[in-house]
């Protein structure tokens, strides 16, 4: 039986130089939420972001994911245990065509990936995986498109294929509507309302009218601690919170 | 998106194809007018000029696979080549082995030199990267000058006799030596163009492409860019070696920093990142090289030129440009 929280952090601090960034923050995801993580520029969301999937280590504290400790791990070892992020500006392979990006992330589990000798032909047994997740996410008419050809509202969608592909137990979005325009916003919110059946998603998000339709629960930080938790009516009644987005230069919400 | 609409978005510059069976198509054509030309080039050229293309066009594709498909600039490729050049030069002559056991016996030097410096470089990236690939092979250079009792110093090794291929073929024709050299560029050719194409070269392209969104999709890059440099120099010792056979000859100049600089130079000017253009810019250059001797040092000074209108004009290369124009991979 797994447990109830799958990422457990506690205590997480990182430091840089005498700058501390992020200071003894502990988060609990629970299986199965979409949980959100927000609070104004420079809160310490993206450096917290970074240190839950290892691509910045921590001064201090753990972190558990499915009750193991993965604190030491790197970034590709989480990966293949299950923890996928996305990142903030799109990342796709933008000299791939549309079909080898999420091709790319179905061949891991392959085991061929350091056949050098083999013709690339024998990955078309994955062709029918590829264009299920293509078609999941409305991409199917551009497969021979090279990626970064894309518009950026489809290389977002590119890119929640591709995470897809992996069938993570957690996806960690790092600001999934950044920089979109209205329509796609509520694209992209349905596509991960859909993506998140059946497994846990832990967002940074700027937009508070997404992250207020869409999560469970919101943790809010500010100077890189935790100011409230809970769901979205709990969190933007407390004063603390309406004090450090009014303090800070203006609401960041919609 | 169940319903299969997509992003309401525009639809702009959407109509580039990239690879498909059109594409693969092109490639066999071109791999056959290859090997056509090959065949057909000792009736008009003189061997030896040929066979001095091809080796450095051997060079610029073990170049040009490490940074057009694993997007690492090495400045250090003459010491692999440089290395393998002595190693057979040393084994023909001292030893007297077979040119086969001579180059395999460069080509194996040549990978064991680019895996212990492969693991030391891609621990740094971009021009980092570059620095320690030239200090390791700066390293070489100064290894080769104080050495001479083995690489013969100032002088070199040279004046060994090119041997006979398995016992059998006696290389000291220059039309026996060109069959053996067209058909090992060949190959490599071939070898080149699967490596490319294959489910290793894919991962190899998306890390080059975007390295972080590699390693969040699990991969270990470290263990993909280290199996491509050793390839790559692998490939550039097989240069270094034939070379060394072709000319019965292995001195300074090809572990010279300037040996790297020629491989930079014909990827460049034949297009970096395409499967052809390493082998046309190296034709370009050694012809260049060639026509021009009469002009004495100022050979460097046209090629300077031509360098910087070929960066300035068509960044992409001769083949880059015309993969563009054909809007087909080349």
């Amino acid at each position: 039986m797994k447990p109830d929280i799958v990422l457990l952090a506690s205590g997480l601090t990182k430091q840089f130089g005498g700058f501390t960034a992020v200071g003894g923050v502990d988060l609990q995801v629970r299986r199965g939420s979409i949980h959100a993580l927000i609070g104004p520029n420079g809160a310490g969301k993206t450096t917290c972001f970074n240190l839950l999937t290892k691509f910045l280590i921590p001064t201090s504290g753990t972190i558990l994911f499915n009750g193991k400790d993965i604190t030491r791990d790197n970034a590709s070892e989480i990966a293949r245990k299950g923890l996928v992020r996305s990142f903030q500006i799109s990342a796709v392979f933008p000299k791939l065509t549309v079909q080898n990006n999420v091709r790319i992330a179905l061949q891991r589990k392959g085991g061929d990936s350091f056949d050098f000798w083999r013709s690339s032909s024998v990955l078309r047994k994955l062709d029918g995986q590829v264009e299920q997740l293509l078609e999941a996410v409305g991409l199917s008419s551009f497969r021979h498109i090279l990626a970064g050809e894309l518009s950026y509202g489809r290389k977002r969608a590119l890119e929640i294929a591709t995470t897809l592909a992996l069938d993570p137990e957690m996806m960690l979005l790092d600001e999934p509507m950044a920089g979109m325009g209205r329509e796609d916003v509520e694209r992209i919110a349905s596509l991960i309302r859909r993506v998140s059946a059946g497994r846990t998603i832990l967002m940074v998000e700027h937009n508070l009218s997404v992250v207020s339709s869409l999560c469970d629960r919101i943790t809010v930080l500010a100077r890189g601690k935790v100011l409230a938790e809970g769901d979205y009516a709990t969190v933007s009644g407390n004063p603390l919170v309406v004090e450090a987005y009014i303090g800070t230069g203006g609401s960041h919400g919609h | 998106m169940a319903d299969g609409h997509s992003l309401a978005l525009d639809e702009t510059g959407m109509t580039v194809p990239a690879e498909n069976s059109g594409t693969k198509r092109l490639h066999v054509m071109i791999m056959i007018a290859i090997a056509l030309a090959l065949l057909a080039a000792p009736f008009f050229v003189y061997p030896v000029f040929i066979m001095k293309c091809l080796c450095f066009a051997l060079f610029a594709l073990a170049f040009n696979l490490l940074l057009g498909y694993g997007g690492l600039l090495s400045f250090g490729h003459a010491a692999y080549f440089g290395m393998a050049s002595y190693v057979s030069a040393y084994g023909a002559a001292s030893w007297k082995l077979p040119p086969e056991l001579a180059i395999l016996s460069g080509v194996a030097v040549a990978t064991l030199l680019g895996a212990a410096f492969g693991a030391l470089a891609i621990r740094r990236q971009g021009i980092y990267f570059a620095m320690i690939t030239l200090a390791l092979a700066q390293m070489v250079y100064f290894f080769s000058l104080q050495t001479p009792e083995f690489t013969g110093g100032e002088d070199g090794i040279q004046g060994f006799s090119r041997g006979f291929l398995l016992g059998i073929i006696d290389l000291a024709s220059d039309r026996n030596l060109y069959w053996v050299v067209a058909a090992i560029f060949m190959a490599s050719l071939l070898g080149v163009y699967r490596i490319v194409h294959s489910p290793f070269g894919e991962v190899c392209k998306a890390i080059r492409d975007n390295e972080p969104r590699a390693i969040s999709l699990g991969y270990s890059v470290n263990r993909y860019k280290l199996t491509i440099f050793v390839l790559s120099a692998a490939l550039a010792g097989l240069a270094g070696a034939v070379k060394a056979i072709v000319f019965q000859l292995a001195t300074l100049t090809d572990v010279h920093w300037s040996m790297s600089g020629e491989a930079v130079l014909m990827t460049l000017v034949g297009g970096v990142g395409t499967i052809f253009g390493p082998i046309v810019g190296s034709f370009v250059i050694v012809a260049m090289q060639n026509y021009l001797a009469g002009l004495g040092g100022w050979v460097t000074v046209v090629q300077g030129a031509i360098f910087v209108v070929c960066v300035l004009t068509f960044r992409d290369g001769i083949i880059g440009a015309l993969a563009k124009l054909i809007r087909k991979p080349l």
